[in-house]
C-alpha cells in the first residue's frame, strides 16, 4: 500500500488550495496590522509594542524552521535515536538566550546586533563586522529554506521539472518580500505568530493521535518503528548516523556543540527581543518560546518514530523529497488528502515566514549598521534609512530566490546547522564579552568576528560539505582536507580565544563601559 | 551618603531627557555592585552546569553506545531516558531562573531605576 504514495502524495489541489488560503490570510492581516509611513522603529522593531507572550510565540516560529519540522521528523523517522538528538540541541540551547544574553541584549540595543556590540567600540569598524556577520548567516540560513521549499514543492505540488520548482520558489519569494514590505517587522511577526500557532496545534495533535494509536505505550510505537525501519533495532540505539567511525562521532559533537551555542547567536532570533517594550517582556519571551521548544520537540520523537511505525522508512527515504517528505506521509496515513493538505501548508509558511524574518534582519543590518552608521556616520537623513531597508530587503529577496533555484536539492538540515556553527562562531563569543567583560574593546570584537567568521567559512569551504563526499555541493573534484562536516568544536573555542586575546593586545576603549554594565542589567537609559 | 545623592539624581533622570543619567556613580554604588554580583553568580554557574550536563550526555551519546542501547523497560533505553531528561533539566531550570529573577533580581533593579513607587 506504501507504493502507490511514492509517485505523488494527496491531492496537489488540495493542497494548493490551502496554502493559498493561508496565504490570503496572513497577507490580509499583514496588510490591516502594517503602520503608513512607518519609521526606524516601527519596521524594525515594530514599536517595541508586542507582549512577552506574543513574541515568544514569533520566536519559537522564527527558530522552527522547515528544517526543525520537515527534517528532524524525518531524521528520527529514517535514522532513529541519532535524529532525536537534533531536537535536545536545538531545545537546550534556549537557555543561553534566557540566562545570558535575552534581558541584557534587549536593554542595550534598538534595533539590531550591531547597536550592542558597538554601544563602547569604535563604531565604523565594529558595525560593519557585525553587519557582516548578520549577512553571511543569515544568507546560509535562507539558503537551507529555499532548498527545503524545493524539495517540498516536489512532493506535495507533484511538480518535478526543475522550471517548475524555480516557478513555485519564485513566486514563494515574492510572497515573502510583500510581506516584509507591506508589514514590516510588526507584519513579519504576526506572520510567525500565525505560523507557529498552526505549527504547534498541528504537531500536538498528530503526536497525540500516533501516541493514542499505540495506547499511549511508548515502548509498543518504538517496537513497531523498529520492526518497519530498515536499519531494525538499531534505530533506537545511538549511532545509526553519527556512529561509523571515529570522524563521525567527533563530527556529532562538534554539530552538537554549534546547535547548543548558536541559537542565542542567531541574528534573527536577536533582533525579535526589540520588539518588546523592556527587558521583563524579552525574558519573558524566552520563557514562552522554550515551553513551546519543549513541546515541539518532544512531538517530533513522536511523530519521527511514529512515521517510521505507520508509513516505514523504505517508503519515506523513497519518497520524492526523501527523508523530509515522513511528517507529510505521515499526516496523509492518518490524516488523509484534508490533513497533509494542512501540513503541507504549515510546511510552505514555515518557509515564508522564516525567510521574511530572515530578509528583514538582514536588510536591518545593512541599512541601519551599514548606510546609517558606517557611511552616513550616525545621521542618514530622516526616511532615508527605512528606504534603504526596504530596498534591501528586495535585493536579498531576489538573491535568495537565486541561491534557492540553485541550492534546490541540498541537505536542509547540515545548511542550517552550519548557519548555527557560523552564528555560534562570529557573534556569541563577542555578545558575551561586550555583556560581561569590561577590558573587552574594539580590537577584541573584530578578532573574534573575523576571526570566528573567516575559520568557520575556510573550514566549510574545505569540508565534505562542498567537496569529496557522495552529497557534496560541488561533485566532480575533491579539495577537502578538513574531515568534519560541522566546524563547530574548531572554530568556536578559536573565536572565544581570538577574541580575548585581541583584547589584551588592543588599547582599551575606556568609554561608555559604565553606560553599558549598568545600562544591561537594569535597563537605565535604555529606549 | 554620596552614593544615595547620585542615585535620588539618577531616579530624576530615567524619565525626562534633560542630561544623562551618572552612569558612573551607579555603577560604583553598593547596591548596584550587589545587584551585578549575585546575578552573576546564579548565570554563569548554571550556565556551566546546564552546558557540562548537555555535553556529557552529548559524548555518552557519541561514545557510549553499549550503555545508551540498555534497554530500561520494553524497548525504552537508557538513552531515551537520558534524552526525555533533557528536558526536564532544561524547564526546571527555566522555572529556578525565573523565580530568582521575579525575587532576586526585579525588585533590585525596581529599587535602582526608582520606578518602584
Amino acid at each position: 500500500m506504501t507504493t502507490t504514495l511514492a509517485a505523488g502524495v494527496g491531492e496537489p489541489g488540495i493542497n494548493i488550495g490551502i496554502f493559498l488560503a493561508v496565504v490570503a490570510v496572513t497577507l490580509f492581516i499583514v496588510y490591516r496590522v502594517s503602520t503608513r509611513n512607518a519609521s526606524a522603529a516601527d519596521y524594525y522593531a515594530a514599536g517595541s509594542a508586542f507582549t512577552g507572550v506574543q513574541n515568544g510565540i514569533a520566536l519559537s516560529g522564527d527558530y522552527l524552521s522547515a528544517a526543525s519540522f520537515l527534517g528532524i521528523a524525518g531524521a528520527i523517522a529514517v535514522n532513529g535515536y541519532d535524529g532525536f538528538l537534533f531536537s535536545i540541541g536545538f531545545m537546550v540551547a534556549w537557555l543561553v538566550p534566557l540566562l545570558l544574553i535575552a534581558e541584557r541584549f534587549r536593554n542595550t540595543g534598538r534595533f539590531t546586533m550591531g547597536d550592542v556590540i558597538s554601544f563602547r567600540m569604535r563604531q565604523r569598524p565594529v558595525r560593519a563586522a557585525a553587519a557582516n556577520a548578520t549577512l553571511v548567516i543569515s544568507f546560509f540560513y535562507m539558503l537551507a529554506q529555499m532548498a527545503g521549499a524545493g524539495g517540498l514543492v516536489a512532493l506535495l505540488l507533484d511538480i518535478h521539472s526543475t522550471g517548475g520548482q524555480a516557478l513555485v520558489i519564485a513566486v514563494v519569494g515574492v510572497i515573502m518580500i510583500s510581506y516584509v514590505l507591506v508589514g514590516g517587522m510588526k507584519g513579519t511577526t504576526w506572520v510567525q505568530i500565525i505560523k507557529a500557532t498552526l505549527l504547534l496545534v498541528c504537531v500536538v495533535m498528530m503526536s497525540v493521535f500516533i501516541l493514542g494509536k499505540f495506547g499511549f505505550n511508548l515502548s509498543d510505537l518504538l517496537g513497531k518503528a523498529a520492526q518497519n525501519n530498515a536499519l531494525g533495532e538499531s534505530v533506537l540505539d545511538p549511532g545509526a548516523r553519527y556512529g561509523k567511525s571515529g570522524t563521525s562521532r567527533l563530527d556529532f559533537v562538534s554539530l552538537s556543540l554549534a546547535l547548543v551555542l548558536g541559537a542565542a547567536a542567531l541574528p534573527h532570533v536577536l533582533m525579535r527581543f526589540y520588539t518588546v517594550p523592556n527587558a521583563k517582556e524579552a525574558r519573558r519571551s524566552v520563557v514562552w518560546a522554550t515551553w513551546a521548544m519543549v513541546i515541539f520537540y518532544l512531538s517530533t520523537l513522536a511523530i519521527g518514530y511514529g512515521a517510521s511505525a505507520i508509513v516505514g522508512s523504505t517508503a519515506i527515504t523513497g519518497a520524492p523529497g526523501g527523508e523530509n517528505s515522513a511528517a507529510p506521509l505521515l499526516a496523509f496515513h492518518v490524516g488523509g488528502a484534508l490533513l497533509l493538505g494542512i501540513v503541507s501548508a504549515v510546511a510552505f509558511t514555515t518557509i515564508l515566514a522564516v525567510v521574511a524574518g530572515l530578509t528583514l534582519t538582514a536588510s536591518a543590518s545593512f541599512a541601519h549598521d551599514v548606510y546609517a552608521n558606517v557611511i552616513k556616520r550616525g545621521h542618514p537623513e530622516p526616511g532615508a534609512e527605512v528606504r534603504v531597508a526596504r530596498l534591501t530587503a528586495v535585493v536579498i529577496g531576489c538573491l535568495a530566490i537565486g541561491g534557492g533555484i540553485l541550492a534546490t536539492g541540498q541537505n536542509v538540515a547540515s545548511l542550517v546547522a552550519l548557519a548555527f556553527a557560523l552564528a555560534a562562531s562570529a557573534n556569541l563569543p563577542t555578545l558575551l564579552y561586550t555583556l560581561f567583560w569590561r577590558g573587552f574593546n574594539t580590537t577584541g570584537t573584530l578578532w573574534s568576528i573575523y576571526g570566528g567568521l573567516g575559520s568557520c567559512l575556510i573550514l566549510i569551504v574545505f569540508s565534505p560539505v562542498v567537496s569529496g563526499a557522495s552529497n557534496s555541493i560541488v561533485t566532480g573534484v575533491d579539495f577537502h582536507w578538513f574531515p568534519l562536516s560541522n566546524p563547530g568544536i574548531v572554530s568556536i573555542p578559536l573565536s572565544f580565544v581570538l577574541g580575548f586575546v585581541g583584547a589584551k593586545l588592543g588599547r582599551p576603549e575606556g568609554t561608555r563601559d559604565a553606560e553599558l554594565e549598568v545600562r544591561s542589567i537594569t535597563g537605565i537609559g535604555a529606549g | 551618603m554620596t552614593t544615595t545623592t547620585s542615585f535620588s539624581r539618577a531616579d530624576h533622570f530615567t524619565g525626562e531627557a534633560e542630561s544623562a543619567p551618572d552612569f558612573e556613580a551607579i555603577r560604583n554604588s553598593p547596591e548596584f555592585v550587589r545587584l551585578r554580583r549575585r546575578l552573576l553568580r546564579f548565570i554563569f554557574p548554571v550556565s556551566a552546569l546546564f552546558l557540562v550536563w548537555y555535553l556529557t550526555y552529548v559524548v555518552l551519546a557519541a561514545y557510549a553506545h553499549e550503555f545508551m542501547s540498555e534497554r530500561v523497560w520494553g524497548n525504552v533505553t537508557v538513552g531515551l531516558l537520558l534524552g526525555l531528561s533533557q528536558f526536564v533539566t532544561t524547564v526546571v531550570i527555566m522555572l529556578c531562573y525565573l523565580r530568582f529573577a521575579k525575587r532576586r533580581v526585579d525588585p533590585a533593579v525596581a529599587e535602582l531605576r526608582g520606578d518602584n513607587a
